[in-house]
């Protein structure tokens, strides 16, 4: 099962996640060099708040702040539903 | 008066043709101008000869570099150039000359500089070629007629003065007297015939837009209150905004209160747009100096408009020329792609150390005018304007009075009148420091990813000071 949130617009990022047996995230961001760790660090917090351990998760950043990338990370999870690992 | 008898100037009908009654291996210092933008066809018809001729150890002298003018690409792949000289950069050939340099170097030179670099002899130019979108057989030409009309032909003028030989490159040759023109046939050596300069749809850049974006409109608010009060918005003021989309806003809060308060302005200088233009035609400004046009309706009031008047690139910015113009300048707005701790501003490098631009006439006006204003949003991209250190200088803060973010506001501290007068405002001003630190607070601090390992190029301002090198990314 695929679901996603937010969008590729700027200060935007566009998270899409998908049924995993480990946990894997990818980041594609244009401030990588400069936020790269961060984004990384808040998806990991994010889902460990959800308790989710595998999961494959694709963030697609146009320069989001944390808070836009924790909630579109949440809503990506909610609208798995009843889905969850 | 008697008319002194004037000389038809030699026609030639391809660019083979005129390399058969001169050396083009003994004219390798080469000029143009960018008045077409991205629609301009000339340069990359030129420097195909240059290519397929395999000349080396070009210098190029091109007034800005655009996206479509990829014949450079292939010389410096070819190794054939040298030195590049221009006033700004963007798109592919900048993004190669980012990661691989040149054989020589880039210097990047204001539009005041350029001009001054020109006349004093700097810069020394074998052949301007110049795409000219009206020319009379007697080599006079403007830019505001033609098929391929581009409006003013500002930035070329000290290249049809200075250069060796100077080229008119035309699809539109008529015997009609000009009056007024801009390029004046007595310096002009060949007129060279084409089908085609440019393509239309690229030499109007169609991006002359009033930002609806609340953080831009936010940005606005807060400048065009600032300015006025400092007290600056007051007949016989002039002005200068550019053509970015929240200049443009501040433009039209300028005019609402000048409406208001009937206030009517000197002039407004620099790259002209329509609705610089409407201000004029209102008569809330008498006098508009125009060294490029932004859009269709500023080329056409060129035409119409009397005291809509082209001035060259000398005219408009170097310091040297008595009758510069932004010497009388009393306000001018600017964009930044960063700001830092001391005011320095880079339009030059984005964040990722890439080239996206160059001063302009950025340096020129924000040196001479009475006060220039940075307006920006404070965070693009999560990356916050205000850096500790910028990535390139392009202007010196010692020139930059204020930026206005749409959460507040720093004033250059040199600038202790400013500070005095805004004592008791209710605008929301900050040390740039703690502006930065609000930022931060969204973002985090970005990682400093700049390399400064390999010099491939320099930053010189109108004082022809070297103010800052370009590295390799």
């Amino acid at each position: 099962m695929k679901t996603s949130a937010g969008s590729l617009e700027s200060s935007d990022c566009l998270i899409t996640i998908s049924d995993s047996n480990k946990l894997e995230i990818t980041i594609e961001s244009v401030v990588f060099d400069q936020f790269g760790d961060q984004i990384q660090a808040v998806i990991e917090e994010t889902l460990k708040e959800h308790n989710i351990t595998k999961l494959f998760v694709q963030c697609f950043d146009k320069g989001a702040l944390d808070y836009t990338i924790k909630s579109r990370l949440e809503t990506a999870i909610k609208r798995r539903g009843e889905n969850l690992e | 008066m008697k008319q002194h008898s004037r000389q038809n100037i030699k026609v030639i009908n391809s660019i083979d043709e005129l390399f058969t009654m001169i050396d083009i291996s003994e004219n390798r210092n080469i000029s143009f101008h960018h008045h077409l933008r991205n629609g301009d066809y000339v340069l990359n018809y030129v420097l195909d000869k240059y290519k397929r001729e395999n000349i080396n150890n070009i210098n190029l002298f091109p007034s800005a570099i655009f996206p479509s003018y990829t014949s450079i690409l292939d010389l410096i792949k070819n190794n054939q150039i040298n030195n590049i000289t221009t006033n700004y950069i963007n798109g592919p050939v900048a993004e190669y000359i980012t990661m691989n340099g040149l054989l020589g170097k880039l210097i990047m030179q204001t539009h005041g500089g350029r001009a001054r670099s020109i006349i004093e002899g700097r810069n020394i130019i074998d052949i301007a070629f110049i795409a000219a979108p009206y020319v009379n057989t007697f080599g006079d030409a403007v830019g505001y007629l033609g098929k391929s009309k581009c409006g003013s032909l500002g930035y070329c003028i000290p290249d049809s003065i200075h250069a060796k030989i100077k080229v008119l490159v035309t699809d539109n040759l008529v015997d009609e007297k000009i009056i007024n023109p801009e390029i004046i046939g007595k310096n002009i050596d060949y007129i060279l015939l084409v089908d085609k300069i440019g393509d239309t749809k690229g030499i109007v850049s169609g991006t002359t837009e009033i930002t609806k974006n609340p953080i831009g409109v936010k940005i606005a608010k807060n400048t065009s209150v600032l300015l006025n009060e400092l007290g600056l918005i007051k007949n016989g003021f002039s002005f200068q905004s550019g053509a970015g989309s929240v200049s443009l806003r501040v433009t039209k809060d300028v005019k609402d209160i000048m409406i208001k308060e009937n206030i009517k302005a000197s002039f407004f200088s620099g790259g002209i747009t329509k609705y610089h233009v409407e201000m004029l035609e209102e008569g809330l400004v008498e006098r508009l100096y125009d060294v490029q046009c932004f859009d269709l309706e500023a080329i056409e009031s060129l035409n119409r408009n009397a005291n809509h008047i082209a001035i060259s690139s000398s005219r408009y910015a170097n310091p040297n020329n008595v009758n510069q113009i932004i010497k009388d300048l009393d306000i001018v707005i600017l964009g930044a792609t960063e700001i830092d701790y001391n005011f320095n501003v880079n339009v030059t490098t984005d964040s990722h150390q890439m080239l996206i631009g160059g001063s302009g006439g950025h340096s020129d006006t924000a040196s001479e005018s009475k006060i220039c204003v940075i307006v920006s949003p404070l965070i693009k991209g999560r990356i916050p304007v205000i850096k500790e250190v910028v990535t390139t200088k392009t202007t010196l803060g010692k020139n930059i009075d204020c930026l206005v973010t749409e959460r507040g506001i720093a004033i250059n501290p040199l600038r202790v009148d400013l500070i005095e007068k805004l004592k008791d405002t209710k605008l929301k001003i900050y040390p740039i420091k703690e502006l930065a630190q609000i930022a931060y607070n969204f973002t985090n601090i970005p990682k400093d990813t700049i390399k400064r390992d390999i010099i491939i190029g320099e930053v010189e301002d109108l004082t022809y000071e070297i103010i800052d090198h370009i590295y390799k990314k």
